[in-house]
């Protein structure tokens, strides 16, 4: 399944360490081109030390990865930027920067080194805005956003790359229930229009609502992987978080909705 | 752009009336007089002696503050950016203190060091030293830098003075002591020469690194992701601020604020984006220690204060409110 070979994400027995701590545990799995995964565990599970690992922001210490088959840690830096996008959890800055300014720094792999913001990298940052939902905001500070707004700006970000793979830690973290629809429909959309798509989601529901596949983490090793129906079960979420779950149909979609109650 | 036409013409008026203020009365045709002729191109309208007080002692002093001004301001743009320290300056972080360590051991100990050799092997040593001190217990924050660089300070101001302590005897004391504090009084052809020279290696190549400096705005992850080598850029610049510190602090002492305060004062006008703000700040900062160095020399004349102590008082209260707004937020 992974290999140079294959299409979308693969990692080949992928092993991390902090600080001497194995976090990730030689993980072997494959993301589907074109799709949104979601990457679901346990606080302390590995998620975003394998989104920074994936995003090359932490090194590797075993194993390789391959996107639509090119060694992503082999390429040079700038080209990784040009193909991969990260929306970081809780990433913030001290500099007024203007939401214009914050999204436009997405251009920066895509400029020469001497280079500045052409008319046509400003076209990409309006559209990211647009498609982020932020266009209203793009003479406003940053440091003056909400954390959702700002959570939103740093998509726009991530969209202003113009990446093939998209990784998003938490992506709905700090959004109103109407914000964390039009992202996750954002992220399907994108999907559709050729961007492979792995979010680190907290909501479990969220995750069988919106995503095509997952991948269940637990310390620090994958516990399942594959279509979200069939994967999502409430057996699996019982002994992943140590609760009775429950996965009902949702009354519109009918795709799950997880329930959970204590363990006895 | 506009900006920088505008604080280009900003910095040549004050290269050229600067050099017309003091107790010989000298116009400011007779400076560029004095200069058109000196760089060969036709006669000078000076007589001998007030030549001399313009060619030899107003003029290098004058562009040593200019480019001294403009090599702290550059600094503390690139610290501030780098650490993602809105509080980072050359003389907080005890940059300063270590040039100034550095300068003072070759000068009075005499060691085979060249002076802006030493001062910048005293300035890199005393960044290395916070920078740790500052990481020993955990995240590396603002607030920890600054106190870190205050305990590296410290220590290497108490080695100065033990040194100045052992060795200085009668007048030379009071000398060393307004260079300490940071002094442009000494400042002839050469020195202008070792800080315009600093300038064009160190300053001019950093005005083209304003994207990656950008990049540091939302930390070295971020950085990471939008293609950024972290490590080798922080290396790089952080090296180029103790080159500019230490060159700087070789001719002029330690001057304080002044990579503090200038670029915060640029931030406002035109904005946090680095393409902007380094080149506007290096003008500035020339304008600004020009301007400072002028009222060092004049305000109580014929005595003269060390410049050091004119950015100071104009310094620490603006650092004052930085740390209150800070607080708040």
């Amino acid at each position: 399944m992974t290999g140079e070979l294959s299409t979308g994400l693969g990692l080949d027995r992928v092993l991390v360490k902090v600080d001497g701590t194995i976090i990730i545990d030689g993980i072997t799995c494959a993301i589907p081109q074109n799709t949104v995964t979601a990457l679901i565990g346990p606080n302390g599970a590995g998620k975003s030390t394998l989104l920074h690992t994936l995003a090359a922001a932490l090194p590797l210490a075993e194993g390789r990865l391959w996107f639509n088959g090119s060694d992503l840690l082999a390429m040079p830096r700038r080209t990784r930027a040009r193909m991969l996008a990260l929306v970081e959890q809780d990433s913030s800055t001290e500099l007024p920067l203007t939401v214009a300014d914050v999204v436009a720094l997405g251009r920066i792999p895509h400029q020469g080194a001497f280079g500045d913001i052409s008319l046509a990298d400003r076209e990409i940052v309006g559209h990211a805005l647009l498609a982020a939902g932020m266009q209203d905001f793009a003479n406003r500070a940053i440091t003056g956003l909400s954390g959702g707004e700002r959570q939103r700006v740093l998509l726009a970000r991530a969209l202003a790359q113009e990446p093939r793979l998209l990784l998003l830690d938490e992506p709905t973290n700090h959004l109103d229930v109407s914000a964390q629809l039009t992202t996750l429909n954002l992220l399907r959309t994108l999907a559709e229009s050729g961007v492979t798509v792995l979010a680190a989601l907290h909501d479990l529901t969220l995750a069988a609502q919106y995503a095509d596949h997952v991948i269940v983490l637990n310390h620090g090793s994958v516990v399942a992987a594959g279509p979200t129906a069939a994967t999502l079960t409430a057996e699996l979420i019982g002994t992943v978080y140590q609760v009775h779950a429950d996965v009902i149909p949702h009354p519109r979609t009918g795709r799950g909705i997880i329930a959970f109650s204590p363990r006895e | 752009m506009l900006w920088f036409i505008v604080l280009s013409v900003v910095l040549i008026t004050s290269v050229t009336v600067a050099v017309t203020i003091g107790p010989a009365t000298i116009t400011a045709p007779d400076v560029w007089g004095s200069i058109v002729h000196h760089l060969g191109l036709g006669a000078n309208p000076l007589s001998p002696l007030r030549d001399s007080i313009v060619w030899e002692l107003r003029l290098p002093r004058v562009l040593t503050a200019g480019a001294v001004g403009a090599g702290l301001a550059i600094s503390g743009v690139v610290m501030q950016a780098i650490t993602r320290n809105p509080l980072a300056d050359p003389y907080l972080l005890g940059l300063s203190s270590g040039a100034s360590l550095g300068a003072v051991a070759v000068l009075l100990l005499g060691s085979a060091l060249l002076l802006p050799v030493a001062a910048f092997l005293g300035a890199a040593l005393a960044l290395a030293l916070t920078l740790l001190l500052a990481g020993m217990f955990g995240r590396i924050t603002p607030s920890r830098t600054v106190l870190a660089g205050i305990a590296v300070s410290a220590l290497a101001a108490a080695i100065t003075s033990l040194i100045i302590f052992w060795t200085v005897t009668g007048d030379s004391y009071r000398e060393i002591l307004g260079w300490l504090l940071g002094s442009l009084a000494g400042a002839r052809w050469p020195e202008a020469g070792i800080a315009c020279s600093a300038i064009l290696v160190a300053g001019i190549p950093i005005m083209f690194s304003g994207r990656t400096l950008d990049a540091f705005a939302f930390g070295d992850t971020s950085a990471a992701t939008l293609g950024v080598n972290v490590q080798r850029t922080r290396w790089i610049m952080l090296t180029v601020t103790a080159l500019l510190t230490g060159a700087m602090v070789s001719v002029s002492g330690s001057i304080g604020f002044v990579g503090l305060v200038l670029p915060h004062a640029v931030r406002l006008i035109v904005g946090p984006r680095h393409r902007l703000l380094l080149p506007l700040s290096a003008l500035v900062g020339a304008s600004f220690l020009i301007w400072a160095d002028t009222a060092a020399r004049t305000f109580f004349d014929p005595r003269e204060l060390p410049v050091g102590i004119v950015t100071a008082i104009i310094g620490a209260p603006v650092f004052a409110v930085l740390l209150a707004r800070r607080v708040r937020s």
